[in-house]
């Protein structure tokens, strides 16, 4: 992972190492820190592809106010991956276009 | 349906400042933060704060959200706070505020006091691939390295030499990441000679007069080009080719004020405070006579005003309740603005006090109870 090794200040104090899939594929991250951090990480930047332009994105503002890292985790769409923690065996994909958002057998939103 | 008295939308400088004055005299406080950290951007902050002693001068930001965290522990369980919950809505017909929890738990809140302390968001400016994944805010620069501790790229082109461009730029020098140069479409530099001479001792150009004509790269950031422009706003010149992988965009910031637009707050677009802000008066009291506002929220401007902002406001939402005698009261708003004079005296900040003056209401009804 690209992660910062020695700075002049700050001590960085990383939780758990834990699994997740991007796209499929396993990789690592530190559990509880926002899914977009742990994608960086990893060499991960684009994030979205836009429904008419089709263009990609990655992650813009990291505070949740941009939608430019909206990603599909566990099946839910839109999800603002730069404030959403990573947990162990999450399942991470790249949003194309608006995403789906499921719908139960009684009709109600998932 | 949750009940507080007091419901501070926002944990950074400002909110945590009003959340600690409220609940010191008593007043059940509760704090929502779309963030998964409490402090705002005060934890994504290495530098030591000027200002003065009494906002901490001398203590690097991430430090001074720990001391504001701390002293609001010791107020127990007077002090509710959730992380990762936005503050979605505020319904003015029953005073009611819409929360969720991660992206799919909704709650409601019904407070009695509420201050918006929602910060600040990014610009953008305009140019060709301006949304490949690679233009950042820096903000979101700051967020990857000094929280996280994630490099961001290998060769940063800084967009801005105002001082959170400087001060990122210095930053990620600090966190092993090459800074290409910094680009400012003034023609002088806008942040403190202080932080400009550390990048530049570092060897990094300072480019005035010149912006960002295009980012370059198919998916991802691949370099950019940048150019000299004229006073007139035209580009001239030729064009400089800059090899790098991350653009960062430090251009300003808007105050976030949808939550005060909803609130039917009386609004006014004041460019020296970057956007629309609240009409208020001196206890940072809006027009909805529920609502208050601080900090970024409130106009841009930096850490240092909007804890006392938040001081302020904190301490007029503890009157309001009843918690305050008026005499107290008086005396530590008097002394809270004082303060506040102290920071905003300088010459850089005649701009803050011109924006200011047209936003303050001399006299208000909310201090009558």
């Amino acid at each position: 992972m690209e992660l910062i090794r020695e700075h002049p200040i700050l001590e960085f104090s990383h939780g758990r190492l834990v699994k997740f899939t991007f796209e499929g594929r396993e990789m690592e991250g530190f559990e509880g820190e926002p899914i977009a951090m742990a994608l960086h990480a990893n060499g991960i930047r684009v994030y979205r592809e836009t429904p008419e332009m089709k263009r990609p994105r990655g992650f813009f503002c990291a505070i949740g106010k941009c939608s430019s890292c909206f990603m599909v985790v566990d099946g839910v769409p839109n999800v603002r991956t730069c404030i959403t923690p990573l947990k162990e065996g999450m399942r991470i994909e790249v949003q194309r276009g608006k995403g789906k958002i499921k719908i139960n057998h009684e009709g109600d939103l998932k | 349906m949750k009940n507080t008295e007091v419901l501070v939308i926002g944990g950074g400088p400002a909110g945590l400042s009003a959340a600690a004055e409220a609940a010191s005299y008593g007043a059940k406080v509760m704090i929502v933060d779309s963030d998964l950290r409490l402090g705002g951007q005060l934890i994504k902050q290495t530098h030591k704060f000027f200002g003065s002693a009494f906002e901490r001068a001398g203590t690097r930001g991430f430090v001074i959200s720990d001391m504001l965290l701390d002293e609001l522990k010791g107020y127990g369980d007077r002090v509710e706070t959730y992380s990762n919950c936005t503050a979605l809505g505020y319904y003015k017909d029953d005073g009611v505020v819409n929360c969720m929890e991660g992206e799919e738990n909704y709650f409601k809140v019904l407070p009695k006091k509420i201050l918006v302390a929602t910060g600040a968001q990014e610009r953008l400016i305009p140019f060709p691939n301006n949304d490949l994944p690679g233009v950042y805010g820096a903000g979101a620069v700051q967020t990857l390295m000094n929280v996280y501790g994630v490099v961001p790229g290998k060769r940063v082109l800084m967009v801005g030499a105002g001082n959170i461009g400087l001060i990122v730029s210095y930053q990620l020098l600090q966190a092993g990441v090459e800074v290409a140069a910094i680009v400012e479409a003034m023609p002088r530099i806008g942040g403190y000679w202080v932080h400009a001479a550390k990048v530049r001792r570092l060897g990094v150009p300072i480019l005035l007069e010149h912006s960002i004509k295009e980012a370059l790269g198919k998916d991802v950031v691949e370099g950019a080009i940048i150019q000299q422009i004229s006073p007139g706003c035209g580009f001239i010149g030729e064009e400089i080719h800059v090899d790098c992988d991350v653009i960062c965009m430090a251009v300003g910031l808007n105050p976030t004020c949808e939550l005060l637009w909803q609130a039917g707050c009386e609004m006014k677009y004041v460019p020296q405070l970057c956007g629309h802000v609240a009409i208020r008066d001196r206890s940072m009291r809006t027009t909805n006579p529920n609502v208050w506002v601080a900090g970024d929220a409130a106009g841009i401007e930096e850490a240092s005003s909007a804890m006392v902002e938040g001081r302020i406001a904190g301490l007029s939402m503890a009157h309001e309740l009843g918690y305050v005698e008026d005499k107290e009261y008086r005396e530590k708003s008097a002394l809270y603005w004082e303060r506040l004079n102290a920071l905003r005296n300088g010459e850089a900040s005649a701009k803050i006090r011109e924006g200011i003056a047209q936003v303050l209401m001399e006299s208000s009804g909310g201090m009558e109870r």
